[in-house]
Protein backbone atom coordinates (compact mmCIF):
# COMPACT_ATOMS: atom_id res chain seq x y z
CA UNK A 1 0.00 0.00 0.00
CA UNK A 2 2.62 2.32 1.28
CA UNK A 3 4.39 1.73 -2.40
CA UNK A 4 1.56 2.40 -4.39
CA UNK A 5 0.83 5.57 -2.41
CA UNK A 6 3.99 7.05 -3.00
CA UNK A 7 4.07 6.50 -6.69
CA UNK A 8 0.57 8.97 -7.50
CA UNK A 9 1.12 12.01 -8.47
CA UNK A 10 -0.15 14.99 -6.21
CA UNK A 11 -3.48 15.26 -8.17
CA UNK A 12 -3.75 11.59 -7.95
CA UNK A 13 -3.34 11.45 -4.54
CA UNK A 14 -5.73 14.40 -3.92
CA UNK A 15 -8.47 12.75 -5.83
CA UNK A 16 -8.18 9.25 -4.13
CA UNK A 17 -7.81 11.06 -0.74
CA UNK A 18 -11.47 12.81 -2.13
CA UNK A 19 -12.98 9.52 -3.41
CA UNK A 20 -12.21 8.06 0.16
CA UNK A 21 -9.51 5.80 -1.46
CA UNK A 22 -6.40 6.74 0.52
CA UNK A 23 -6.60 8.73 3.85
CA UNK A 24 -4.79 11.50 4.57
CA UNK A 25 -3.04 10.23 7.43
CA UNK A 26 -2.48 7.31 5.45
CA UNK A 27 -0.27 9.22 3.02
CA UNK A 28 1.42 10.69 5.37
CA UNK A 29 2.31 8.03 7.31
CA UNK A 30 3.69 6.77 3.46
CA UNK A 31 5.84 9.89 3.14
CA UNK A 32 7.22 9.64 6.82
CA UNK A 33 7.84 5.80 6.20
CA UNK A 34 9.58 6.56 2.80
CA UNK A 35 11.56 9.30 5.09
CA UNK A 36 12.71 7.40 7.45
CA UNK A 37 13.70 4.75 5.06
CA UNK A 38 15.90 7.47 2.53
CA UNK A 39 16.73 10.37 4.34
CA UNK A 40 19.70 9.01 6.11
CA UNK A 41 21.28 8.60 2.31
CA UNK A 42 19.48 11.82 0.66
CA UNK A 43 19.46 14.50 3.26
CA UNK A 44 16.80 16.21 1.78
CA UNK A 45 15.71 18.22 5.05
CA UNK A 46 16.45 20.40 7.43
CA UNK A 47 13.55 19.81 9.43
CA UNK A 48 11.47 17.22 9.63
CA UNK A 49 7.95 17.97 11.59
CA UNK A 50 6.64 14.92 11.61
CA UNK A 51 4.21 15.50 14.64
CA UNK A 52 2.72 18.66 13.77
CA UNK A 53 2.37 17.11 10.17
CA UNK A 54 0.35 14.00 11.74
CA UNK A 55 -1.62 16.48 13.86
CA UNK A 56 -2.79 18.31 10.52
CA UNK A 57 -3.23 15.35 8.41
CA UNK A 58 -5.92 14.23 11.38
CA UNK A 59 -7.36 17.44 11.51
CA UNK A 60 -7.65 17.53 7.52
CA UNK A 61 -9.05 14.31 7.06
CA UNK A 62 -12.13 15.30 9.93
CA UNK A 63 -12.76 18.51 7.59
CA UNK A 64 -12.52 16.45 4.16
CA UNK A 65 -15.14 13.82 5.59
CA UNK A 66 -16.99 16.67 7.30
CA UNK A 67 -17.10 17.99 3.57
CA UNK A 68 -15.87 21.73 4.82
CA UNK A 69 -12.18 21.44 3.70
CA UNK A 70 -13.00 20.62 -0.57
CA UNK A 71 -9.56 22.65 -1.88
CA UNK A 72 -7.38 21.00 -4.72
CA UNK A 73 -4.27 19.55 -2.41
CA UNK A 74 -6.61 18.38 0.74
CA UNK A 75 -4.67 15.88 2.58
CA UNK A 76 -1.80 15.72 -0.21
CA UNK A 77 1.90 16.14 1.77
CA UNK A 78 4.02 18.95 0.78
CA UNK A 79 7.54 20.14 1.54
CA UNK A 80 8.52 24.02 1.54
CA UNK A 81 12.01 25.20 0.85
CA UNK A 82 13.47 26.51 4.47
CA UNK A 83 13.91 29.85 2.89
CA UNK A 84 10.01 30.64 3.45
CA UNK A 85 8.43 31.22 7.06
CA UNK A 86 7.05 28.73 8.20
CA UNK A 87 4.63 29.96 11.53
CA UNK A 88 5.84 28.18 14.41
CA UNK A 89 8.38 25.64 12.66
CA UNK A 90 12.61 26.50 12.46
CA UNK A 91 12.97 27.76 8.83
CA UNK A 92 17.11 28.56 8.88
CA UNK A 93 17.37 29.17 5.24
CA UNK A 94 20.48 26.69 5.67
CA UNK A 95 22.17 29.41 7.28
CA UNK A 96 24.00 29.39 10.98
CA UNK A 97 22.84 32.91 11.46
CA UNK A 98 19.19 31.38 11.38
CA UNK A 99 19.74 28.48 13.45
CA UNK A 100 17.07 28.80 16.15
CA UNK A 101 14.56 30.79 14.16
CA UNK A 102 10.95 30.14 14.62
CA UNK A 103 8.90 32.84 12.09
CA UNK A 104 5.56 34.67 13.94
CA UNK A 105 3.85 33.72 10.70
CA UNK A 106 4.07 31.98 6.90
CA UNK A 107 4.90 33.11 3.86
CA UNK A 108 2.02 33.81 1.73
CA UNK A 109 2.68 31.20 -0.49
CA UNK A 110 2.68 28.43 2.33
CA UNK A 111 -0.54 29.83 3.42
CA UNK A 112 -2.16 29.55 0.32
CA UNK A 113 -1.22 26.09 0.09
CA UNK A 114 -2.35 24.88 3.60
CA UNK A 115 -5.97 26.75 2.86
CA UNK A 116 -5.87 24.52 -0.13
CA UNK A 117 -5.54 21.62 2.11
CA UNK A 118 -1.89 20.57 1.68
CA UNK A 119 -0.08 18.79 4.76
CA UNK A 120 3.51 20.48 5.56
CA UNK A 121 5.94 17.70 6.13
CA UNK A 122 9.22 20.07 6.82
CA UNK A 123 11.53 22.32 5.26
CA UNK A 124 13.55 21.33 2.60
CA UNK A 125 17.68 21.72 2.47
CA UNK A 126 19.50 24.57 0.05
CA UNK A 127 22.64 26.52 -0.44
CA UNK A 128 22.59 28.99 2.83
CA UNK A 129 20.80 31.87 1.80
CA UNK A 130 19.89 30.05 -1.86
CA UNK A 131 23.01 31.27 -2.79
CA UNK A 132 24.74 28.50 -5.23
CA UNK A 133 23.48 26.19 -7.43
CA UNK A 134 24.73 22.48 -5.74
CA UNK A 135 23.02 22.97 -2.25
CA UNK A 136 26.87 22.06 -0.76
CA UNK A 137 26.91 25.36 0.78
CA UNK A 138 24.15 24.20 3.14
CA UNK A 139 25.42 24.57 7.10
CA UNK A 140 23.78 21.46 7.48
CA UNK A 141 25.19 19.36 5.44
CA UNK A 142 25.17 18.41 1.63
CA UNK A 143 21.88 16.70 -0.30
CA UNK A 144 22.65 13.93 -2.51
CA UNK A 145 20.98 12.94 -5.79
CA UNK A 146 18.50 10.36 -5.64
CA UNK A 147 19.78 9.04 -9.21
CA UNK A 148 23.52 8.95 -8.20
CA UNK A 149 24.68 9.51 -4.56
CA UNK A 150 27.84 10.52 -5.98
CA UNK A 151 26.36 13.61 -7.27
CA UNK A 152 24.70 16.80 -5.91
CA UNK A 153 20.85 17.40 -6.82
CA UNK A 154 21.46 21.13 -7.74
CA UNK A 155 20.85 24.15 -6.16
CA UNK A 156 19.80 25.90 -4.95
CA UNK A 157 16.85 24.29 -4.21
CA UNK A 158 18.33 20.86 -3.99
CA UNK A 159 16.19 19.68 -1.15
CA UNK A 160 13.19 20.32 -2.39
CA UNK A 161 13.94 18.44 -6.09
CA UNK A 162 15.60 15.32 -4.47
CA UNK A 163 12.76 15.10 -2.12
CA UNK A 164 10.31 15.00 -5.24
CA UNK A 165 12.41 12.53 -6.97
CA UNK A 166 12.73 10.81 -3.51
CA UNK A 167 9.31 10.00 -2.95
CA UNK A 168 9.50 12.04 0.22
CA UNK A 169 6.87 14.41 -0.15
CA UNK A 170 4.38 14.49 -3.13
CA UNK A 171 5.30 18.18 -4.42
CA UNK A 172 7.47 21.10 -3.13
CA UNK A 173 8.03 24.81 -3.42
CA UNK A 174 11.73 26.46 -4.61
CA UNK A 175 12.91 29.66 -4.84
CA UNK A 176 14.61 30.81 -8.23
CA UNK A 177 16.17 33.63 -8.15
CA UNK A 178 18.75 32.41 -11.11
CA UNK A 179 18.01 29.16 -11.50
CA UNK A 180 17.77 27.97 -8.35
CA UNK A 181 14.63 25.80 -9.13
CA UNK A 182 14.79 24.96 -12.64
CA UNK A 183 18.43 23.90 -12.39
CA UNK A 184 18.35 21.40 -9.47
CA UNK A 185 14.68 20.52 -11.38
CA UNK A 186 16.65 19.14 -14.11
CA UNK A 187 19.46 17.15 -12.08
CA UNK A 188 16.63 15.74 -10.18
CA UNK A 189 14.27 14.48 -13.17
CA UNK A 190 11.26 16.32 -12.32
CA UNK A 191 9.36 19.41 -13.12
CA UNK A 192 10.06 23.05 -11.51
CA UNK A 193 8.86 26.17 -12.85
CA UNK A 194 9.73 29.59 -12.06
CA UNK A 195 6.71 32.09 -12.84
CA UNK A 196 6.60 35.29 -14.08
CA UNK A 197 8.12 38.03 -11.36
CA UNK A 198 5.61 39.26 -9.65
CA UNK A 199 2.98 36.27 -9.73
CA UNK A 200 3.01 34.38 -6.97
CA UNK A 201 3.66 36.57 -3.69
CA UNK A 202 7.18 37.08 -1.85
CA UNK A 203 5.68 37.94 1.39
CA UNK A 204 7.41 35.30 4.20
CA UNK A 205 10.29 35.02 1.47
CA UNK A 206 13.45 35.65 2.98
CA UNK A 207 14.96 37.78 0.37
CA UNK A 208 18.06 37.36 -1.52
CA UNK A 209 17.95 39.51 -4.80
CA UNK A 210 14.03 41.05 -4.54
CA UNK A 211 14.14 42.19 -7.74
CA UNK A 212 14.71 38.86 -9.20
CA UNK A 213 13.36 36.29 -6.36
CA UNK A 214 10.52 34.09 -7.41
CA UNK A 215 8.50 31.12 -6.08
CA UNK A 216 7.41 28.21 -7.74
CA UNK A 217 6.42 24.39 -7.75
CA UNK A 218 8.77 21.45 -7.99
CA UNK A 219 6.34 18.19 -8.93
CA UNK A 220 6.59 14.84 -10.69
CA UNK A 221 4.98 16.59 -13.30
CA UNK A 222 3.53 19.33 -15.75
CA UNK A 223 -0.25 18.97 -14.25
CA UNK A 224 0.78 18.99 -11.04
CA UNK A 225 3.01 22.07 -11.60
CA UNK A 226 -0.04 24.17 -13.20
CA UNK A 227 -2.13 22.94 -10.62
CA UNK A 228 0.09 23.81 -7.40
CA UNK A 229 0.65 27.20 -9.41
CA UNK A 230 -2.73 27.85 -9.66
CA UNK A 231 -3.55 27.81 -5.94
CA UNK A 232 -0.04 30.07 -5.17
CA UNK A 233 -0.37 32.73 -7.78
CA UNK A 234 -2.78 36.06 -7.45
CA UNK A 235 -2.10 39.59 -5.81
CA UNK A 236 -0.73 40.08 -2.83
CA UNK A 237 -1.48 43.37 -0.80
CA UNK A 238 1.55 42.45 1.19
CA UNK A 239 3.88 42.75 -1.71
CA UNK A 240 4.37 45.50 -2.97
CA UNK A 241 5.50 43.98 -6.16
CA UNK A 242 3.13 41.29 -6.67
CA UNK A 243 0.93 42.05 -9.68
CA UNK A 244 -2.70 41.18 -10.46
CA UNK A 245 -2.35 38.22 -13.17
CA UNK A 246 -5.82 38.27 -15.29
CA UNK A 247 -6.40 34.44 -15.66
CA UNK A 248 -4.37 31.79 -12.87
CA UNK A 249 -6.69 29.21 -13.62
CA UNK A 250 -3.30 27.32 -15.32
CA UNK A 251 -4.75 23.84 -15.31
CA UNK A 252 -7.22 25.18 -18.05
CA UNK A 253 -3.96 25.08 -20.16
CA UNK A 254 -2.71 21.31 -19.83
CA UNK A 255 -4.00 20.65 -23.63
CA UNK A 256 -2.08 18.34 -26.04
CA UNK A 257 -1.84 20.89 -28.72
CA UNK A 258 1.15 22.77 -30.04
CA UNK A 259 0.30 23.00 -33.45
CA UNK A 260 1.24 26.64 -35.15
CA UNK A 261 3.05 27.17 -31.99
CA UNK A 262 6.25 28.97 -33.33
CA UNK A 263 9.32 27.83 -30.86
CA UNK A 264 13.00 29.50 -31.10
CA UNK A 265 15.72 27.90 -30.79
CA UNK A 266 18.63 30.52 -29.88
CA UNK A 267 22.15 29.68 -31.84
CA UNK A 268 23.61 30.82 -28.53
CA UNK A 269 22.22 28.74 -26.36
CA UNK A 270 23.93 25.13 -28.25
CA UNK A 271 27.89 26.35 -28.35
CA UNK A 272 30.61 25.87 -26.39
CA UNK A 273 30.49 24.18 -22.72
CA UNK A 274 27.13 22.16 -23.79
CA UNK A 275 27.67 18.19 -22.96
CA UNK A 276 26.84 16.95 -26.25
CA UNK A 277 24.60 14.14 -24.65
CA UNK A 278 22.66 16.96 -23.68
CA UNK A 279 22.73 18.99 -26.50
CA UNK A 280 21.16 16.05 -28.49
CA UNK A 281 18.96 15.22 -26.01
CA UNK A 282 17.21 18.79 -26.15
CA UNK A 283 17.49 18.81 -29.79
CA UNK A 284 15.42 15.87 -29.77
CA UNK A 285 12.81 17.15 -27.47
CA UNK A 286 12.33 20.10 -30.36
CA UNK A 287 11.90 17.58 -32.95
CA UNK A 288 9.28 16.11 -30.63
CA UNK A 289 7.48 19.40 -30.49
CA UNK A 290 7.87 19.78 -34.43
CA UNK A 291 6.02 16.45 -35.04
CA UNK A 292 3.34 17.69 -32.25
CA UNK A 293 2.91 20.27 -35.13
CA UNK A 294 4.60 23.24 -33.62
CA UNK A 295 6.81 25.80 -36.10
CA UNK A 296 11.09 25.21 -34.90
CA UNK A 297 13.11 27.77 -35.90
CA UNK A 298 16.56 28.73 -34.65
CA UNK A 299 17.56 32.12 -34.07
CA UNK A 300 20.40 34.31 -32.45
CA UNK A 301 19.00 35.58 -28.94
CA UNK A 302 22.66 37.88 -28.29
CA UNK A 303 24.01 38.98 -25.20
CA UNK A 304 24.18 35.42 -23.26
CA UNK A 305 27.51 36.12 -21.67
CA UNK A 306 27.21 38.78 -20.32
CA UNK A 307 23.87 37.65 -18.48
CA UNK A 308 26.20 36.34 -15.83
CA UNK A 309 28.55 38.85 -14.77
CA UNK A 310 25.35 41.42 -14.92
CA UNK A 311 23.12 38.81 -12.79
CA UNK A 312 26.19 38.49 -10.21
CA UNK A 313 26.16 42.29 -10.04
CA UNK A 314 23.18 42.80 -9.17
CA UNK A 315 21.77 39.55 -7.23
CA UNK A 316 24.98 40.57 -5.12
CA UNK A 317 24.19 44.39 -4.35
CA UNK A 318 21.24 43.34 -3.72
CA UNK A 319 22.03 40.35 -1.27
CA UNK A 320 24.22 43.21 0.42
CA UNK A 321 21.83 45.35 1.04
CA UNK A 322 18.91 42.18 1.75
CA UNK A 323 20.84 40.60 4.52
CA UNK A 324 22.12 43.89 6.31
CA UNK A 325 19.00 42.67 8.36
CA UNK A 326 21.03 39.53 10.14
CA UNK A 327 22.69 41.85 12.88
CA UNK A 328 21.75 39.52 16.20
CA UNK A 329 19.45 41.90 17.79
CA UNK A 330 15.86 40.47 17.23
CA UNK A 331 16.41 36.78 16.17
CA UNK A 332 19.11 34.63 15.14
CA UNK A 333 22.68 33.92 16.13
CA UNK A 334 24.52 36.44 18.22
CA UNK A 335 28.04 35.72 18.87
CA UNK A 336 29.07 34.82 22.90
CA UNK A 337 32.27 37.58 23.85
CA UNK A 338 31.79 40.83 22.28
CA UNK A 339 32.56 44.94 23.38
CA UNK A 340 30.05 47.21 22.05
CA UNK A 341 27.49 47.39 19.19
CA UNK A 342 29.71 47.13 16.39
CA UNK A 343 32.08 44.17 17.62
CA UNK A 344 28.74 42.62 18.06
CA UNK A 345 27.33 42.87 14.56
CA UNK A 346 30.78 42.02 12.67
CA UNK A 347 31.26 39.30 15.15
CA UNK A 348 27.87 37.87 15.22
CA UNK A 349 27.75 38.27 11.10
CA UNK A 350 30.87 37.09 10.77
CA UNK A 351 30.14 33.69 12.75
CA UNK A 352 26.90 33.56 11.23
CA UNK A 353 27.60 33.64 7.41
CA UNK A 354 29.22 30.93 5.64
CA UNK A 355 32.04 31.95 2.81
CA UNK A 356 30.36 31.78 0.12
CA UNK A 357 27.67 34.05 1.75
CA UNK A 358 30.22 36.36 2.97
CA UNK A 359 32.16 36.49 -0.74
CA UNK A 360 28.52 38.31 -2.00
CA UNK A 361 27.91 40.35 0.69
CA UNK A 362 31.07 41.86 0.18
CA UNK A 363 31.29 41.79 -3.90
CA UNK A 364 27.64 43.68 -3.46
CA UNK A 365 29.12 46.29 -0.82
CA UNK A 366 31.78 46.83 -3.42
CA UNK A 367 29.49 47.40 -6.37
CA UNK A 368 27.33 49.84 -4.34
CA UNK A 369 29.86 52.09 -2.97
CA UNK A 370 30.53 55.14 -3.66
CA UNK A 371 33.21 55.59 -6.27
CA UNK A 372 32.01 51.54 -7.72
CA UNK A 373 28.77 52.18 -8.30
CA UNK A 374 28.48 53.87 -11.79
CA UNK A 375 30.60 51.72 -13.12
CA UNK A 376 29.44 48.25 -11.88
CA UNK A 377 25.85 48.64 -10.61
CA UNK A 378 24.44 51.10 -12.74
CA UNK A 379 26.30 49.24 -15.70
CA UNK A 380 24.63 46.42 -14.96
CA UNK A 381 21.22 47.60 -14.65
CA UNK A 382 21.76 48.84 -18.18
CA UNK A 383 23.10 45.24 -19.38
CA UNK A 384 20.10 44.19 -18.20
CA UNK A 385 17.60 46.73 -20.03
CA UNK A 386 19.70 45.42 -22.95
CA UNK A 387 19.03 41.49 -22.22
CA UNK A 388 15.35 42.13 -21.77
CA UNK A 389 15.04 44.38 -25.09
CA UNK A 390 16.76 40.89 -27.12
CA UNK A 391 14.50 39.03 -24.94
CA UNK A 392 11.18 41.38 -26.22
CA UNK A 393 12.05 41.35 -30.16
CA UNK A 394 12.43 37.24 -29.39
CA UNK A 395 9.13 37.06 -28.19
CA UNK A 396 8.19 39.39 -31.03
CA UNK A 397 8.80 36.57 -33.66
CA UNK A 398 8.52 33.03 -30.68
CA UNK A 399 6.00 32.43 -29.04
CA UNK A 400 8.27 29.85 -26.45
CA UNK A 401 12.21 29.68 -26.62
CA UNK A 402 13.61 26.44 -26.59
CA UNK A 403 16.95 25.54 -24.67
CA UNK A 404 18.76 23.00 -22.71
CA UNK A 405 18.27 24.75 -18.49
CA UNK A 406 22.66 23.38 -17.58
CA UNK A 407 25.45 23.14 -19.62
CA UNK A 408 25.82 19.52 -18.24
CA UNK A 409 24.21 17.28 -15.80
CA UNK A 410 24.79 16.94 -12.01
CA UNK A 411 28.54 17.48 -10.63
CA UNK A 412 29.97 14.80 -8.78
CA UNK A 413 29.89 16.22 -4.94
CA UNK A 414 32.81 18.25 -3.92
CA UNK A 415 33.96 19.15 -7.41
CA UNK A 416 31.88 22.80 -7.82
CA UNK A 417 32.63 25.01 -4.74
CA UNK A 418 36.90 25.32 -5.14
CA UNK A 419 35.74 27.73 -8.37
CA UNK A 420 33.26 29.83 -7.87
CA UNK A 421 33.24 31.84 -11.24
CA UNK A 422 33.40 28.17 -13.25
CA UNK A 423 30.19 27.14 -10.79
CA UNK A 424 28.68 30.67 -11.82
CA UNK A 425 29.01 29.43 -15.62
CA UNK A 426 26.33 26.66 -14.82
CA UNK A 427 24.05 29.31 -14.44
CA UNK A 428 24.55 30.83 -18.37
CA UNK A 429 20.97 29.48 -19.49
CA UNK A 430 18.65 30.26 -16.84
CA UNK A 431 19.72 33.54 -15.16
CA UNK A 432 18.86 35.84 -17.97
CA UNK A 433 15.37 34.90 -17.28
CA UNK A 434 15.38 35.74 -13.76
CA UNK A 435 17.00 39.31 -14.99
CA UNK A 436 14.18 39.72 -17.72
CA UNK A 437 11.71 38.71 -15.12
CA UNK A 438 10.12 35.98 -17.41
CA UNK A 439 8.62 32.46 -16.61
CA UNK A 440 10.38 29.15 -17.26
CA UNK A 441 10.39 25.34 -16.85
CA UNK A 442 12.64 22.77 -16.52
CA UNK A 443 11.01 19.50 -17.90
CA UNK A 444 13.04 16.00 -17.90
CA UNK A 445 14.09 15.18 -21.52
CA UNK A 446 16.75 12.40 -21.27
CA UNK A 447 19.47 10.80 -19.38
CA UNK A 448 23.12 10.53 -19.80
CA UNK A 449 25.16 7.57 -20.34
CA UNK A 450 25.50 7.77 -16.19
CA UNK A 451 21.74 7.53 -16.19
CA UNK A 452 21.98 11.05 -14.83
CA UNK A 453 18.75 13.22 -15.66
CA UNK A 454 18.33 16.15 -18.20
CA UNK A 455 16.49 19.04 -18.48
CA UNK A 456 14.63 20.78 -21.19
CA UNK A 457 14.09 24.40 -20.59
CA UNK A 458 10.88 26.16 -22.25
CA UNK A 459 11.11 30.12 -22.05
CA UNK A 460 7.93 32.32 -22.38
CA UNK A 461 7.22 36.04 -22.69
CA UNK A 462 5.80 37.87 -19.24
CA UNK A 463 2.63 36.22 -17.85
CA UNK A 464 2.80 33.53 -20.73
CA UNK A 465 2.50 30.77 -18.52
CA UNK A 466 -0.44 29.62 -20.02
CA UNK A 467 1.26 29.35 -23.63
CA UNK A 468 4.48 27.45 -21.39
CA UNK A 469 2.19 24.76 -19.58
CA UNK A 470 0.49 23.76 -22.76
CA UNK A 471 4.07 23.91 -24.88
CA UNK A 472 5.49 21.59 -21.59
CA UNK A 473 2.31 19.44 -21.48
CA UNK A 474 2.38 18.50 -25.13
CA UNK A 475 6.01 17.70 -24.79
CA UNK A 476 5.27 15.72 -21.56
CA UNK A 477 2.80 13.51 -23.40
CA UNK A 478 4.89 12.67 -25.89
CA UNK A 479 7.82 11.78 -24.58
CA UNK A 480 5.66 9.04 -22.09
CA UNK A 481 6.79 8.02 -18.55
CA UNK A 482 9.88 9.69 -17.53
CA UNK A 483 10.97 7.12 -14.22
CA UNK A 484 12.07 7.63 -10.95
CA UNK A 485 15.72 6.75 -9.18
CA UNK B 1 43.20 43.04 -13.77
CA UNK B 2 41.82 44.17 -11.01
CA UNK B 3 44.17 43.89 -7.61
CA UNK B 4 42.28 44.64 -4.57
CA UNK B 5 44.15 46.67 -2.06
CA UNK B 6 43.80 46.06 1.85
CA UNK B 7 42.45 49.56 2.28
CA UNK B 8 39.69 48.48 0.03
CA UNK B 9 38.95 45.30 1.72
CA UNK B 10 39.27 46.65 4.87
CA UNK B 11 36.86 49.60 3.73
CA UNK B 12 34.15 46.58 2.18
CA UNK B 13 34.45 44.93 5.78
CA UNK B 14 32.98 47.81 7.12
CA UNK B 15 30.42 48.85 4.67
CA UNK B 16 29.47 44.94 4.69
CA UNK B 17 29.67 45.12 8.58
CA UNK B 18 31.92 41.23 8.21
CA UNK B 19 35.18 41.07 10.42
CA UNK B 20 37.58 38.83 8.29
CA UNK B 21 40.42 37.10 9.56
CA UNK B 22 43.87 37.61 7.46
CA UNK B 23 43.74 34.13 5.84
CA UNK B 24 39.76 34.91 4.66
CA UNK B 25 41.12 38.62 4.02
CA UNK B 26 43.43 37.53 1.41
CA UNK B 27 40.87 35.20 -0.11
CA UNK B 28 38.86 37.77 -0.22
CA UNK B 29 41.19 40.03 -1.96
CA UNK B 30 41.89 37.18 -4.52
CA UNK B 31 38.08 36.30 -5.32
CA UNK B 32 37.15 39.67 -5.50
CA UNK B 33 39.64 40.89 -7.80
CA UNK B 34 39.22 37.79 -10.14
CA UNK B 35 35.26 38.58 -9.92
CA UNK B 36 35.83 42.49 -11.03
CA UNK B 37 37.75 41.04 -14.10
CA UNK B 38 35.11 38.82 -15.18
CA UNK B 39 32.48 41.91 -14.62
CA UNK B 40 34.50 44.08 -16.70
CA UNK B 41 33.30 41.89 -19.53
CA UNK B 42 30.35 44.33 -19.42
CA UNK B 43 32.61 47.34 -20.61
CA UNK B 44 32.77 45.66 -23.96
CA UNK B 45 28.73 46.65 -24.60
CA UNK B 46 27.69 50.56 -25.39
CA UNK B 47 25.29 51.62 -23.08
CA UNK B 48 25.51 55.50 -24.14
CA UNK B 49 22.09 56.51 -23.18
CA UNK B 50 20.31 53.36 -21.78
CA UNK B 51 18.20 53.74 -19.05
CA UNK B 52 19.04 51.50 -16.23
CA UNK B 53 16.50 49.09 -15.48
CA UNK B 54 16.65 48.46 -11.61
CA UNK B 55 12.36 46.58 -12.36
CA UNK B 56 11.28 44.43 -15.58
CA UNK B 57 7.80 46.09 -14.77
CA UNK B 58 6.72 49.66 -14.42
CA UNK B 59 6.75 49.71 -10.22
CA UNK B 60 4.56 52.59 -8.74
CA UNK B 61 3.71 53.26 -5.06
CA UNK B 62 1.35 50.89 -3.58
CA UNK B 63 -0.40 52.96 -0.81
CA UNK B 64 -2.77 51.68 1.74
CA UNK B 65 -4.83 52.83 4.82
CA UNK B 66 -2.31 52.41 8.31
CA UNK B 67 -4.50 49.80 9.73
CA UNK B 68 -3.08 46.98 12.00
CA UNK B 69 -4.42 43.82 10.92
CA UNK B 70 -1.97 41.25 12.72
CA UNK B 71 -2.65 40.32 16.26
CA UNK B 72 -0.37 41.01 19.43
CA UNK B 73 2.92 38.87 18.54
CA UNK B 74 4.87 40.13 21.00
CA UNK B 75 5.48 36.73 23.19
CA UNK B 76 6.26 35.02 19.82
CA UNK B 77 8.35 37.97 18.63
CA UNK B 78 10.52 38.05 21.85
CA UNK B 79 11.16 34.40 21.87
CA UNK B 80 13.71 34.89 18.94
CA UNK B 81 15.24 37.35 20.82
CA UNK B 82 18.63 36.52 21.21
CA UNK B 83 19.08 38.06 24.93
CA UNK B 84 15.80 39.61 26.34
CA UNK B 85 14.60 41.37 29.39
CA UNK B 86 11.05 41.42 30.18
CA UNK B 87 9.32 42.87 27.06
CA UNK B 88 12.66 44.17 25.97
CA UNK B 89 15.70 42.84 23.49
CA UNK B 90 18.52 43.29 25.50
CA UNK B 91 21.64 45.40 22.94
CA UNK B 92 25.15 46.08 24.24
CA UNK B 93 25.31 50.04 24.75
CA UNK B 94 24.56 52.36 21.97
CA UNK B 95 26.55 55.32 23.04
CA UNK B 96 28.71 56.80 26.32
CA UNK B 97 26.80 57.77 29.24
Amino acid sequence: MKKEILQYTALELAAKIKAGEVTAPEALEAVLAQIEEKEKEYHCYVTVDAEGARARAKEVQAQIEAGTLTGPFAGVPVAIKDNMNTQGILTTCSSKILGNFIPTFSAEAVKKLEEAGAVLIGKTNMDEFAMGSTTETSAYGVTKNPWNTAHVPGGSSGGSAAAVAADECFFALGSDTGGSIRQPASFCGVVGMKPTYGTVSRYGLIAYGSSLDQIGPLCKNVSDCAAVLEVIAGHDPKDSTSVEVENTRYTESLVDDVKGLKIGIPRDYFGEGLDPQVKDAVLQAAQVLRAKGAIVEEFDLSLVKYAIPCYYTIAAAEASSNLERFDGIKYGYRTKDYEGLHPMYKKSRSEGFGAEVKRRIMLGSFVLSSGYYDAYYLKALKVKALIKKAFDEAFAKYDVILGPVAPTTAPELGKSLADPIQMYLGDIYTISVNLAGLPGISVPCGKDEKGLPIGLQLIGDCFKEHTLIRAAYTYEQARGEFGTP
Amino acid sequence: MNVISDETIEYVGILAKLELSGEEKEQAKKDMGRMLDYIDQLGELDTDGVEPMSHVFKVHNVFREDVVVNGDGREDTLANAPERSGDSFVVPPTFDM
